[in-house]
């Protein structure tokens, strides 16, 4: 598979602040890549760079192995986190309008049928609801017939429905060999539509690689969840490694039968018990010590 | 109830004041006018401008009574016949000749004329009623003829500057601009596009309110309908090139409001909108004509009331299209698409 995108020692300075620290990576062509990390972890603004629209302090971006220019803006989808449309302006009119910017151009039918835009056509943009909005932004993304997308957090905001929708939305695009950039912070959705992350924590990348690898890098052991309120004795006597989070208690272990006779002697009882594998968001914890969307 | 109106007030205050841009801007731009103004008009504001035939351009108060007459700016005119062209075009509120056969001319259709000549009459009788009244020559242009231009000159730059600097300025904080620089567009291409957009906007309306008023109020059209056109389209270029240089940069539409009031004030208090600067001082003349509505105005009434064609407010249309040109070529330099 080609490299479709590459950024190369990416720095990014503000005034008293390095919001992105020599940050590198490549992202393969027709795959999802995810960058994750918590609000402030540098993920917008390195993206931004990498779209073009924030000049980088240092460092370059390659798009199929040249500088990113006037190709790039060419093929390039973006969906920004977020995006002001005009006013007074429909739903059809705001893709044409995008799509006039272009050489290269997407079949309009064909955007409004994969976005379920046909309701909504002659809509103001104003009467537009969250999760409508965030489908013609991402309509909006597609009219250049783009080989790369730039997706934003555009799920944020979305209610639980809607965000399912929205990605399998994302999955359509996948499957046409579209090669996606989503940053998020929720951790089911890189999980549901990654093919490799990275995870930044302030302005760096800690770390990278598939989901199933990074996860089992890291992790052989299953986690025990249980109420903090099921606990009626001393937790030091769990030979485990505990950590307690919004009052459960999570047991990394390799043994479930011994941790089970373990908690036998110290809860009450172990109805609420659930027993669950590791995951991103575990994996984020241990490498950062503190919450994802903190 | 007064806990949350306090809280929206303490928020909104607190947002004024952190808007350095908008606080220093409401604060610069009133002193900044005061002091214009009373520098421009000075303690003595002179409401009538009156014409005196001298070849010296003193003017001498000990000749006549009237010369002594306060809130009336005595200029010095060369020869009767321009003092009569000026009379008609509302130049000048009244002309004046002293001297062995002292008399005045006024143009009948002008209300500050009609004032002034009371002065005149009063004051002449102190000194023995000499002065006769003499009809000004060729066909005097009513008032109304006269400030058309300017009224439709102002509304013209409200329209350009308010109109393209406000919207440039809310693209820009909304974040549309951001995700327009995401697209091939570039920034002349953005620029030129609203140009093209306002300017024919302002022209069809412009042409409309002009045609109905000429239809309706009988309006003087001396030139041609295409050389009062070509100068439309060169003014509102300028002012709109002028209204995108001036929000190239701006973030917030406070400050963008003190910048374009700035500039709005002082051209419509300058430019000839409302009266002549015929009576004003040489370097306020020079401050005017750093200002684009003041040629557009001058080229505007030179077709209407005299007739003038394209050869003729060719330096005019020079100076809109070079301004246009410079607006532009800065305009699209400082243009920044999203707030840094």
């Amino acid at each position: 598979m080609p490299i479709a995108l590459e950024a190369r020692n990416l720095v990014k300075k503000y005034p008293g602040v390095l919001a992105v620290d020599d940050v590198s990576f490549e992202v393969q062509e027709g795959i999802c890549f995810g960058l994750l990390g918590p609000n402030g972890a540098g993920k917008t603004t390195t993206v931004e760079i990498m779209e073009g629209v924030t000049p980088a302090t240092s460092g370059e971006v390659w798009y199929y192995g040249s500088p990113a220019g006037k190709k790039f803006r060419e093929e390039a989808g973006i969906q920004f986190q977020n995006t002001a449309l005009q006013d007074f302006i429909t739903v059809k009119e705001t893709l044409q309008m995008f799509q006039s910017l272009y050489n290269r151009q997407s079949d309009i039918e064909h955007i409004i049928e994969q976005c379920s835009l046909g309701e909504l056509l002659d809509r103001d943009n104003r009467k537009l609801s969250g999760g409508q909005r965030q489908r013609l932004l991402l309509g909006v993304a597609l009219v250049n017939r783009p080989r790369l997308v730039f997706l934003d957090e555009p799920t944020t905001g979305l209610d639980p429905q809607a965000r399912r929708n929205f990605w399998d939305l994302i999955k359509r695009i996948l499957s046409e060999g579209t090669t996606v950039i989503l940053t998020t912070h929720y951790m089911e959705e890189a999980e549901i539509l990654c093919d490799e992350i990275a995870i930044m924590d302030s302005g760096k990348i800690i770390i990278q690689g598939t989901p199933k690898d990074l996860l089992n890098q890291h992790y052989k052991n299953v986690i025990i969840e249980l109420p903090m309120d099921d606990f009626s004795a001393d937790l030091s006597t769990i030979k485990h490694r505990v950590l307690e989070t919004q009052g459960v208690i999570e047991i990394e272990t390799d043994d479930v039968n011994e941790s089970l006779r373990q908690l036998t002697a110290v809860t009450s009882g172990l109805n609420r018990m659930k027993i669950r594998q590791p995951n991103l968001e575990d994996l984020f914890i241990d490498l950062t010590g503190h919450n994802l969307r903190s | 109830m007064l806990k949350r109106i306090y809280a929206i007030f303490r928020a909104r205050n607190l947002e004024f004041i952190r808007d350095r841009g908008s606080m220093s801007w409401n604060l610069v731009l009133p002193v900044a006018l005061m002091f214009g103004l009373s520098f421009i008009f000075g303690d003595d504001r002179a409401e009538y401008t009156v014409g005196v035939v001298q070849d010296a351009s003193a003017i001498d108060a000990t000749e006549h009574p009237f010369l002594d007459t306060r809130y009336v700016k005595f200029v010095a005119v060369g020869n009767i016949q321009d003092g009569q062209r000026k009379i008609g075009r509302h130049q000048l509120d009244l002309l004046v000749e002293f001297g062995d056969r002292p008399q005045y001319w006024i143009n009948p259709d002008s209300p500050k004329g009609y004032f002034v000549e009371f002065s005149l009459l009063q004051a002449d009788a102190e000194a023995g009623n000499r002065i006769t009244r003499s009809q000004i020559e060729g066909d005097p242009i009513r008032y109304v003829d006269w400030v058309l231009p300017g009224i439709l000159g102002m509304n013209m730059m409200f329209s350009s500057l308010f109109g393209v600097g406000y919207v440039v300025v809310r693209y820009r904080k909304n974040g549309f601009l951001k995700r327009l620089r995401a697209t091939p567009l570039r920034a002349g291409e953005f620029i030129a596009a609203q140009i093209a957009s306002r300017l024919i906007l302002t022209v069809v309306l412009t042409s409309f309110v002009f045609l109905g008023t000429q239809y309706f109020l009988d309006i003087r059209m001396e030139g041609s309908y295409l050389a009062l056109l070509v100068v439309l389209v060169a003014a509102a270029a300028c002012l709109i090139s002028m209204g995108l240089m001036i929000s190239a940069r701006v973030t917030s539409e406070e400050l963008a409001g003190g910048l374009l009031n700035l500039v709005t004030w002082p051209m419509m208090m300058l430019s000839g909108v409302w009266f002549s600067l015929e009576a004003a001082g040489e370097w306020v003349r020079l401050i005017a004509s750093m200002f684009p509505l003041t040629h557009a105005l001058q080229a505007a009434r030179a077709v209407m009331l005299d007739g003038a064609g394209l050869v003729t407010v060719l330096p005019q249309l020079t100076i809109l299209l070079v301004m246009t040109a410079v607006f532009l070529v800065l305009g699209a330099f400082i243009f920044r698409w999203h707030p840094r």
